[in-house]
């Protein structure tokens, strides 16, 4: 149950988009089509479940034990750096089609910041998922992460989708390009405020 | 170019924000208030500058194919010292700004100017490169916290202006696109009375 309540929570209440404002940079730039929407989201998706779980171990086995802490910054843009290039290294190997589909975007997942964000977040701020507000543990942080992850990629996709119906409307100059965009993802965020609460 | 131009250009012909879209995440993240849109854009100027500062001293004895990862982690270095300070001397801003400080280090403004300007040229026009562009942040990031502020809060800079609770929207998520959508709006007007005769 309380999993159910942490997905609800990551997918639609704190969005990680619409209300917490991470990864704007590929949500404005590569939202014109569905398909690279999909394709950077499956990227994203894969790259943040497997740094969340990385960056945790890392921080509660090396960096509180060591009195380190003051590294994180550091450290975790290190390691999500390396795995995003490993990634890229394996998926080449053993799955070319699925690198044919991601490839472009895993370059340029390094500096989403929804990735570095969500690696600080689980680790650094107390939750109440149904409960007494905690820090999160191993198996919560990774499903609160990888489910944002997917709230980015529901987000996207919807975006993109009306992006695709923008480009055949005749819009005045002046609003052209990202201007029209963001009056448009400022509708989508109010509908996305509707859940508030929800959890 | 002058050393006058470096510092100004920020402003408006490559405004970081209206006209290079770059860095979209703390801009609407921290801009609920005039003050805290000023913060963030300061404690972005700091890493920009110092970030160009050692790129541009670094740049011609890193190889090419490792530059991006030296960048960052000098990016990172900088940040984290600006943590540090921030948690000691503003210990209040540094809680409102919560993760957006060590997410300067994915800001693209920085990574971009480093690689498209500091790599490039000598120390002393980095470091204004990185002052003019900050400024530019910076002054951008204030006017939207502070349109932000008024609409939401009917103050400005924590004054009351008018009595009366504001549309308490414009501070949280939506409000955040819309100002900045139709601020740049206004900026597309105000630079094509220039560029079309």
């Amino acid at each position: 149950m309380e999993y159910i309540i942490i997905i609800i929570a990551a997918v639609f209440v704190n969005n990680v988009l619409l209300s917490q404002f991470l990864g704007i940079c590929p949500f404005l730039g590569v939202s014109n089509k569905i398909s690279t929407a999909a394709g950077m989201s499956g990227a994203v998706v894969f790259v943040i479940a497997l740094s969340t779980l990385v960056t945790y171990l890392l921080q509660y086995y090396v960096l509180i034990p060591l009195g380190i802490e003051f590294m994180q910054t550091v450290a975790f843009i290190l390691v999500i750096a390396a795995l995003v290039q490993m990634v890229e290294i394996i998926l080449k190997k053993i799955s070319p089609s699925l690198y044919q589909a991601l490839g472009i975007f895993l370059p340029l997942i390094t500096t989403n910041c929804c990735v570095l964000g969500l690696a600080i977040i689980v680790v650094s701020k107390e939750f109440a998922f149904g409960g007494d507000p905690h820090m999160l543990n191993l198996a919560e942080a990774v499903v609160y992460s990888t489910a944002s992850a997917v709230g980015f990629g529901l987000a996207m996709v919807l975006f993109a989708g009306l992006r695709e119906q923008l480009e055949l409307n005749n819009v005045p100059r002046a609003f052209k390009g990202t201007p029209i965009a963001l009056i448009t993802a400022s509708i989508l965020a109010l509908a996305f405020m509707g859940f508030a609460g929800l959890v | 170019m002058s050393k006058l131009n470096l510092i100004t250009k920020g402003l408006i012909k490559d405004n970081p924000i209206f006209v290079l879209v770059l860095g979209m995440c703390p801009t609407l993240a921290t801009t609920t208030s005039a003050v805290n849109g000023l913060g963030m854009g300061i404690a972005t100027t700091f890493v920009l500058i110092f970030s160009n500062v050692l790129i541009s001293l670094v740049a011609k004895q890193v190889p090419d194919k490792v530059r991006i990862p030296v960048y960052i982690v000098l990016i990172a270095a900088v940040v984290t010292v600006l943590q540090l300070l921030m948690q000691a001397y503003t210990p209040g801003l540094y809680q409102t700004l919560g993760i957006f400080i060590p997410l300067i280090v994915v800001n693209c403004i920085v990574l971009g100017r480093a690689e498209a300007f500091a790599s490039k040229n000598t120390v002393l026009d980095s470091a204004l490169d990185g002052i003019g562009i900050g400024l530019g942040f910076t002054l951008s990031l204030t006017v939207l916290g502070a349109v932000r502020e008024l609409l939401g809060t009917a103050s400005i800079f924590g004054m009351k202006l008018i009595d009366g609770d504001g549309m308490l929207a414009f501070v949280l998520a939506p409000g955040a696109f819309m100002v900045l959508g139709y601020l740049m709006v206004l900026f597309n007007m105000y630079k094509s009375k220039f560029t079309d005769k």
